[in-house]
């Protein structure tokens, strides 16, 4: 079996996720071939064969062109596979292969099982098993689902891709995201208040509880996104990564990218009214109860 | 302009999933339903834009059983002009190839300038319907944007990638777009548009009758994740939750003074 494992490039510089592909391909005992729009001077360790193009003139972000030199690869290698990370490039890139290849995608893999991919489905709460029917297949690998067990190494014979600059996508600018503000990365204690506070209100109670325990308050995407925390007290994939000694969930489901945020706590409690929120799966004590009650009592019995 | 919308009713995600006979997906029976949390940036987007260009028509477009119709409702009721259903009771064992061929086949000949979808729908998540319907219409597509503005006949957006990092992106209409969280603040709608919206016309088309393709994925079985276990669970009494978090707290971490 033979692999096409689709790396990533940002700003001239390889993203490490793209060893996790590499992982996925020892995992399924494939030959990896590595496929990379990024950048000479930023290559993977890997001492297998790599197919680059060059991001200076293709464009990090031109999913016509990428499309293109991926095309050009698959019909040179004839892979059964072809593996993407699921992430903003992945996600974008791998529908557009899959349709012009004809081949069937699964997506958000997190491991397999004789032939089959096994994804996560309802936020977590199920787990599908998925079978491609064709002769490809095209995966899109969960972030840190797979993971080498040893350091790469070694670096890789480079074929080089003749790249233009085609495409009705017009890339314009990258834009940072907002600096400042809390830095939640060295707090000791963190407690985050999730969708399930109802009300921009009941922040207070999340609040209070993180004083009380002399730490600070984080904050879930929608509780940021509604508006009713700044953005910078964000923990997640698309916020701040944090590692406190606790952490405190407060009706917080646990979905994988928020996860992402906060799984190096050395110790987390949940207080969420479902007892069968994903995010018992990393809590070390899950208490089911409302919040509305549960934090004004805490906190009562911490400040006496 | 016209704009179509793609929406997926979904179950309420705090809902207790239980399997359904043939073991591949969740039993449907005895959930609450709402409208894909994606989408629903998705249909608001497309109320703005028609709200700021002060004409054209929204076509909201589902396809599952008759109890989808719901889901679309709501979207007639947040300023969606007409709905059309893809009935299909076996929606569930499409996979996301077939979805989008049967969006597809209904939406070629209407000639859409601007589609939404959600980058993703909750309950299966593949992340593939839009790019894939943009595919089959031989049409550009820009995903998970979280910014969008159409000014002198051009959209510009800006995609979310990682670690807060945004790509700001410029492209020729027709394309379609999806919708990541926290694009706008979806609209609750009102009283008065929720009756209204009982009048808007909402088609109801045979999925036979659009779809042609066989599916390029299918499901062995669906089941719970394995327990990685470990974690205590403390349920009841609120006072008897405090102390004995009290107790573990001080036992096991360093935090309590
Ligand atoms: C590309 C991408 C990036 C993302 N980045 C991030 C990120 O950086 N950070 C992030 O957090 N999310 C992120 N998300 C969103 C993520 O997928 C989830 O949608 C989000 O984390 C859910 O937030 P939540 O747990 O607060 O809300 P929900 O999932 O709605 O959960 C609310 C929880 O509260 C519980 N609850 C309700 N009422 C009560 C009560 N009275 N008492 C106690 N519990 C109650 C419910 O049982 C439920 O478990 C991202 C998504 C994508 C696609
Ligand atoms: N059954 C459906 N009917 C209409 N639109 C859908 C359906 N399934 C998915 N979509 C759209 O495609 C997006 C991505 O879904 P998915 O590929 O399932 O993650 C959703 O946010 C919807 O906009």
């Amino acid at each position: 079996m033979k692999a096409i494992l689709v790396a990533e490039s940002r700003q001239g510089t390889l993203l490490p996720g793209s060893y996790e592909t590499l992982a996925f391909a020892e995992k399924i005992v494939a030959e990896p071939v590595m496929f990379l729009v990024g950048s000479q001077a930023s290559l993977p360790a890997f001492p297998g064969r790599l197919y680059l193009a060059d991001a200076d003139v293709a464009g990090e972000y031109n999913p016509e062109e990428h499309l293109r030199l991926l095309q050009e690869v698959v019909a040179k290698e004839a892979p059964q596979i072809i593996v993407f990370l699921h992430s903003s490039y992945g996600w974008d890139l791998a529908p557009r292969l899959a349709f012009a290849l004809g081949a069937g995608q699964v997506s958000e893999v997190v491991d397999c099982q004789e032939g089959a991919m096994v994804v996560p489905a309802c936020n977590s709460k199920l787990r599908r098993v998925v079978r491609s029917s064709g002769d490809v297949t095209v995966v899109t690998l969960q972030a840190g689902a797979f993971s080498l067990a040893n350091e790469p190494g070694g670096s890789p014979q480079v074929e080089l891709l003749e790249s233009r600059h085609d495409g009705q996508v017009e890339f314009l600018a990258y834009e940072a995201g907002e600096l400042g503000g809390v830095d939640l990365s060295k707090a000791e204690i963190v407690v985050s208040a999730g969708r399930g506070i109802g009300k921009p209100e009941n922040l207070a109670m999340v609040e209070a509880l993180a004083k009380a325990l002399g730490g600070e308050y984080g904050a879930s995407r929608p509780v940021v996104d509604a508006g009713w925390a700044e953005h910078t007290r964000q923990v997640g994939s698309t916020g701040q990564t944090v590692s406190p000694k606790l952490y405190v969930a407060c009706g917080i489901s646990g979905a994988i990218q928020h996860l992402a945020g906060m799984k190096k706590s050395e110790f987390v409690v949940a207080i969420n009214t479902d007892r069968d929120a994903p995010i018992g799966e990393v809590a070390d004590v899950l208490v089911v109860a409302d919040l509305k009650q549960f934090l004004p009592a805490l906190t009562a019995r911490l400040s006496a | 302009m016209k704009i179509l919308v793609c929406i997926k009713q979904v179950p309420d995600m705090e809902s207790r999933f239980k399997l359904n006979a043939e073991g591949t997906w969740y039993n449907d029976q005895d959930l609450a339903w709402r409208m894909n949390e994606y989408d629903e940036y998705a249909v608001e987007q497309a109320v703005q834009l028609r709200e700021q260009l002060g004409d054209g028509e929204i076509v909201v477009v589902s396809v599952g059983p008759d109890r989808v119709k719901e889901a679309m409702k709501k979207a007639l009721a947040m300023g969606a002009d007409r709905g059309v259903h893809i009935k299909d009771d076996a929606s569930h064992e499409k996979d996301p190839f077939q979805i989008a061929a049967a969006i597809a086949a209904y939406a070629a000949d209407e000639k859409f300038d601007v589609t939404f979808t959600g980058m993703q729908s909750q309950d299966r998540g593949s992340a593939q319907v839009g790019v894939l319907l943009a595919a089959h219409l031989g049409m550009q597509a820009v995903t998970t944007i979280i910014e969008f503005s159409h000014e002198g006949g051009m959209t510009t957006v800006h995609r979310e990638l990682e670690g807060g990092l945004k790509a700001v992106v410029r492209v020729p209409l027709p394309a379609l777009f999806s919708c990541q969280l926290g694009l706008n603040t979806p609209r609750y709608p009102t009283l008065p548009n929720i009756m209204k919206a009982k009048k808007k016309e909402l088609l109801t088309l045979q999925m036979a009758d659009l779809l042609k393709a066989s599916a390029l994925t299918t499901t062995d079985e669906t089941r719970y994740p394995e327990k990685r276990g470990g974690g205590l669970v403390l349920e009841g009494d609120v006072a008897d939750q405090v102390s004995q978090l009290m107790t573990i707290l001080k036992e096991k971490t360093a935090v309590l003074k």
